[in-house]
């Protein structure tokens, strides 16, 4: 499976989402939060940047169910799904991952049939890093 | 001193030229450039001498040093490349245009090889993947630009009650205008409601039929100011107004981070493109819209002004999009079922119409819409004869 290729403004997402946290930059000046990181704040033009704690909650903005041809580590789990989750502290914040029936499962572990747009959903870490997604209401 | 009047009407094309299209061609891209530049040049009755502007894509491999070179141009003074693959089409002729009406240059030539047929899929190399933002998405699973279209119809028809019959109706109206065209992929091979619905799925909810096709060819086309337009072989086709947008927050395929990622980049384009024309959409007699995915006709549907907010899908009914229907699109068949070179063939499609030449031609068609890809920093032209 493909590993997150990680630049200078990306990386502290991925060091806190290595620890458990999931994290998203906010301008330290005027607060605003912004993904993906980037150098300044488009709000103010402010350099300094903070990475502030979410709760980890949200709810699928929309998702798909991709079919190969794929790499074949995907493949090889195809068909799975991918959502788009929205942050319940930030709306227009919204992260690519998989419903999956717990932490640490595989991506097709989650039923595409099962998945509805608007439903709430909690981070959760399986352990390689990435962080992943469950119903809050199973 | 007369009010400036920027580009407008002050260019035309005036050759058009292209190889055949096949899932596989024996000659490389360089080859395909050359013969398709040549074509362009011959049909415009101009020397290869006498090009001194060129414009293309940053994707193109075959570059400005190696196309000169081969076919004998004369001294350029303006060459250019856009970014951002099929967002980049209609720019190239507006570069021209620009460069042209500016007085940088006195003949033009934009085009596009690309053997997207028998070469790689570009997403399956991994390593050329830029940091920023696959590392947000690849991981996930979100691979092929077909998977990052298809989150933002997904929610385009949970949001606005959109069908995959519309969609649907996209696909048909493309697939029945290359059935009269015998230069199309797909010319032999009519599409039913049936075949589309049960096709398999390449990303759910878009399946085989709502993905353009992989396709070997070239083509190009030749710009010269309105006044030696005059002195050409074929009737020139005006550049009535030309747009590029990038909208404020825009994440290109991966819209995914700003207040409201069903409108893209043609709404951005498209107030530049109006705020520089003397026709409305409802003045435009047929449309060529890019169309590597079919989700992305009904948002440049939007974009363009042809229907409001949310109602693309319903737009296509009727047989809307069909000849004879209120806009005519593609009408050589589209990426989706004409030839996929990065919306180039649209550009020369276009032309066609206004010369009255097309194989599925609008009677008495004057004005025409031409657009790159909607999804991607994108790129606009009104075209009239």
């Amino acid at each position: 499976m493909l590993t997150p290729v990680t630049d200078a403004d990306g990386a502290p997402f991925w060091r806190y989402a290595a620890q458990g946290e999931l994290r998203v930059q906010a301008c330290a000046d005027c607060g605003e939060p912004r993904f993906p990181p980037r150098p300044c704040c488009p709000h103010c033009q402010s350099f300094a940047s903070e990475w502030r704690r979410t709760s980890g909650r949200g709810r699928i903005w929309s998702y798909v169910v991709p079919h190969p041809p794929l790499l074949p580590d995907y493949a090889a789990h195809a068909p799975y799904n991918v959502i788009l989750v929205e942050l319940a502290e930030a709306p227009r914040i919204r992260l690519v991952g998989n419903l999956v029936s717990g932490p640490g499962a595989a991506i097709d572990s989650f039923s595409p049939d099962r998945i509805r747009i608007g439903a709430r959903v909690q981070v959760v870490f399986g352990g390689d890093g990435l962080p992943q997604w469950v119903l809050e209401r199973p | 001193m007369p009010a400036v009047t920027g580009i407008k009407d002050a260019t035309a094309i005036v050759g058009i030229g292209q190889t055949s299209f096949a899932k596989h061609l024996p000659e490389d891209e360089r080859t395909l450039a050359c013969r398709a530049v040549l074509a362009a040049l011959d049909d415009a009755g101009i020397a290869p001498g006498e090009v001194d502007a060129l414009a293309s894509y940053t994707m193109e491999e075959t570059d400005e040093v190696e196309l000169a070179k081969a076919v004998g141009f004369g001294d350029l003074s303006f060459f250019s490349k856009i970014g951002f693959g099929g967002g980049g089409s209609c720019a190239t002729v507006a570069h021209l245009a620009a460069a042209i009406a500016a007085g940088q240059a006195t003949v033009g030539v934009a085009w596009r090889s690309r053997k997207r047929g028998s070469g790689p899929r570009p997403w399956t190399n991994t390593a050329v993947q830029l940091p920023t933002p696959a590392q947000w998405t690849r991981p996930f699973g979100l691979l092929r630009p077909a998977d990052e279209i298809a989150m933002l119809a997904r929610r385009y028809l949970h949001e606005y009650g959109a069908t995959r019959d519309h969609l649907f109706n996209v696909a048909l109206a493309c697939r029945n205008r290359a059935n009269q065209n015998p230069a199309a992929v797909m010319y032999e091979r009519p599409l039913t409601r049936e075949m589309y619905m049960s096709s398999r799925w390449i990303s759910e909810p878009l399946c085989l039929y709502d993905n353009c096709l992989e396709t070997d060819g070239a083509l190009a086309c030749v710009i010269v100011s309105g006044e030696r337009a005059r002195d050409c072989r074929r009737r020139p086709v005006y550049v009535h107004s030309a747009a590029q947008g990038l909208p404020a927050q825009h994440h290109g395929m991966v819209n995914y981070w700003n207040d409201d990622p069903l409108t893209g980049p043609a709404w951005a384009a498209a107030r530049h493109l109006w705020k520089h024309a003397d026709f409305t959409p409802s003045d435009v007699d047929v449309a060529q819209i890019y169309d590597a995915f079919t989700p992305l006709v009904p948002l440049s549907l939007e974009g363009y002004g042809f229907c409001g907010r949310g109602e693309g899908g319903a737009f296509t009914e009727g047989g809307a999009l069909e000849t004879g229907g209120r806009l005519p699109l593609n009408t050589g068949g589209g990426g989706l079922s004409e030839a996929y070179v990065h919306g180039f063939n649209l550009i020369n499609e276009g032309v066609k119409q206004l010369r009255g030449t097309s194989t599925a031609q609008v009677p008495g068609a004057a004005t025409c819409l031409v657009t790159a890809g909607e999804g991607v920093p994108t790129s606009a032209l009104l075209l009239r004869n």
